[in-house]
């Protein structure tokens, strides 16, 4: 394999894992107050398919990256509105917000499947994207990667070091212990969950506005399934999920590495591996069971009502 | 603010778990009449067209049966999960996984004639979908690995396959390269009950299967334990169940009756294997297990109206212009809105004490 090559997948695996980060990061959140949200692949699907017809109406990407964040809020609102007031089932109300979320974004995007724009362009930081080699892999990508590297920081500063992530962390784990103290648990979790739908939308708006700038049904790709799987694997840590996105990016571009080695594979075949490779890591995760059970988040999935 | 609140039942009504669908479906009219009429269209006309006039002659009717064959069959099968408390979202991988194993044998068996061929290539199908059942049940039991996340990546593992199988070893030689396989011979194909209609025996398979899994889970002492590992783990454990093998046998025979209807989709009504063998017939059995409330009967009228969504996304395209997809969001309508009406099933809608009576409780359910 030659260098350039090399530098090549190092930045295809960095690009391939900015979904999943933001996906996961939104998630994590989420998951630490408690509120378990399967719904991510349909609020992923909004955010694409909305983010999408934003920028082709109004001919604007940037407009087109607060339209998919505010669908993949909209859409979170009524997961929040099922599971938290009216403390519906979490894994039902979750698949329901992916079936919803699919459907509801092929119906809004069937007028603009095949339609192109040309989406965001890369940002080289000026200087650094000069260096050989780094400057390609980490500076020459798009303004959305960059982004997701900032959401990690804010997100592991939260969590490290300011009253709100203690705050978070509280509704999550007893939620009765911390209304107790007066923390309103249902706002705690209510924000959680609308920034899980945030962060969501923007990861839809990366797929149809930068990494695919193209609209087509289902086009994430169970994408919101693997960052929930990414999630308990980087034990709601905000650094392995980091790790682990882009562990996933790299299984998910084995076929140019496969090209690169002068391989020929089905792409059909290869397309798998990310699947498979969740499966196994279920299978790593499950069997560290003792210690998968101390980072879970106590309260995760169950539903809470302060008693009036 | 809402001058409401919710107050939990002293126990669940039964009459709101049955009202509760009905509530359902009558809310998704109404927001589907609401989107209709966003969408410029006469509001009653376009109801009329995606929900009654797929149903006006018999033609429809026999269509309707058509889809509610596999659907019935995915989501009997989804039931004995569910009632176990096994989140198997698989149905869909089991289903394509049924019609690639039982299309694989089907076009193996080209050339072969007489009857023999049509229940070998129906076993293979249901067993191929029994298989892809049994590796959910192995990472579930041996590795204890999350059954939802396993069996959804098992579903785009699944459909990657399918892919594979039609772009590639499956593809018809002489198909001027479209990704579809050969159609299959007259002898691997499913009967129709009149040669004007595309209905085939497959209704029949789907019959038999609820009427079998309703003894099961009313009859038999693994259909109680089945009840019981669901509504209560440690009760089970205690009543000595083994609950490994519970949920193996959940997942085997889900697998088989979603493998089953795979099978029967590509040698009923499609003929050959292609990359759209499934519209989502997996998923949407999800929602008519939970709109049928888990019950065998319930589930046969569930499918229907499952059923009806995918004819009326097909006329509201034809007649009205409008994209297919409405099915999709039709279905997941009618999912959320249950959801929130079960809701009644354990709480009741009261009034809100006014402030003055609750005087210091100043914590309540506002949000």
């Amino acid at each position: 394999m030659d260098f350039e090559l090399f530098t090549n997948i190092l930045f295809a695996t960095l690009r391939t894992g900015t979904p999943l980060i933001l996906i996961a990061l939104g998630e994590m959140v989420c998951e630490k107050s408690g509120v378990l949200n399967l719904g991510q692949e349909g609020m992923v699907l909004m955010g694409a398919a909305l983010g999408f017809i934003a920028a082709v109406v109004t001919g604007h990407a940037g407009l087109g990256i607060i339209a998919a964040i505010l669908a993949g809020m909209m859409m979170s609102v009524l997961f929040a509105f099922l599971a938290v007031t009216l403390v519906s089932n979490q894994v039902a109300t979750g698949l329901a917000l992916t079936i919803f979320g699919t459907g509801l974004s092929g119906f809004l995007g069937a007028g603009y499947v095949g339609m192109a724009i040309d989406g965001i362009a890369p940002f080289p930081i000026p200087l650094l994207s000069d260096i050989p080699f780094i400057g390609k892999v980490l500076f020459s990508h798009d303004p959305l990667v960059y982004l997701s590297w900032v959401m990690f920081a804010l997100i592991f500063w939260c969590f490290r070091s300011t009253r709100l992530g203690l705050t978070i962390r509280a509704v999550g784990e007893n939620p009765e212990a911390a209304n107790a103290i007066g923390i309103p648990v249902m706002k705690v979790r209510y924000g959680a969950i609308l920034f899980g739908g945030a962060m969501a939308g923007l990861a839809g708006a990366y797929l149809s506005l930068v990494y695919t700038p193209m609209w087509s049904e289902g086009m994430s790709a169970g994408r919101g399934w693997i960052a929930l799987a990414l999630v308990v694997f980087a034990s709601w840590k905000a650094e392995r999920i980091l790790l682990g996105a882009y562990l996933f990016g790299a299984a998910s571009i084995m076929h140019l590495v496969l090209q690169g080695l002068g391989f020929e594979a089905s792409p059909n075949l290869l397309a798998m591996l990310p699947y498979g490779a969740t499966i196994i890591v279920l299978v790593i995760i499950a069997s560290d069971a003792a210690k998968a059970k101390l980072s879970t988040p106590l309260a995760l999935g169950k539903p809470y009502r302060p008693q009036v | 603010m809402l001058n409401i609140t919710l107050e939990k039942r002293p126990s669940d009504s039964k009459l709101m778990s049955y009202l509760s669908p009905i509530f359902a479906v009558i809310l998704t009219l109404i927001s589907g009449g609401l989107l209709f009429t966003a969408l410029g269209q006469d509001p009653f006309h376009a109801l009329y067209t995606f929900f009654i006039s797929p149903l006006t002659d018999i033609y429809g009717w026999t269509e309707l049966g058509v889809k509610v064959a596999p659907l019935t069959l995915c989501a009997i099968g989804l039931m004995l999960c569910f009632k176990a408390r096994v989140w198997n979202i698989g149905a869909e991988g089991q289903f394509i996984l049924g019609g690639l194993g039982g299309g694989y044998i089907a076009l193996e068996l080209m050339d072969a004639e007489g009857f023999w061929v049509l229940p070998l290539v129906l076993f293979f199908g249901a067993l191929s979908g029994l298989l892809w059942g049994a590796l959910t049940a192995l990472l579930k039991t041996r590795f204890g690995a999350n059954e939802i996340l396993t069996t959804i990546m098992l579903n785009y593992i699944a459909l990657n396959w399918l892919l594979y199988g039609v772009h590639g070893p499956l593809k018809d030689p002489d198909g001027f390269n479209f990704p579809e396989s050969a159609l299959f011979s007259d002898f691997a194909t499913l009967p129709v009950l009149s040669d004007d209609y595309r209905l085939n025996i497959s209704i029949f398979f789907a019959l038999f299967a609820v009427a079998v899994i309703w003894a099961l889970m009313s009859k038999t002492l693994l259909g109680f334990q089945i009840s019981v590992l669901g509504e209560d783990k440690a009760a089970a454990r205690f009543a000595g169940f083994k609950e490994e093998r519970l949920i193996w046998f959940v997942l085997l025979a889900c697998g088989a009756l979603a493998g089953l209807a795979g099978v029967s989709e590509v040698t009923g009504s499609i003929g050959q294997l292609n990359p759209y063998i499934s519209p989502g017939y997996g998923y949407a059995a999800i929602i008519v297990v939970f709109l049928g409330r888990m019950h065998p009967i319930g589930i046969v009228f569930a499918s229907m109206l499952l059923a009806l969504t995918y004819m009326g996304g097909e006329m509201a395209q034809m007649d009205l212009a409008l994209p297919k997809s409405l099915t999709g969001l039709f279905q997941g309508m009618l999912l959320f809105y249950l959801l929130a009406c079960d809701l009644l099933i354990s709480y009741r809608i009261v009034r809100k004490p006014t402030a003055r009576s609750t005087g210091s409780s100043s914590n309540s359910a506002q949000a």
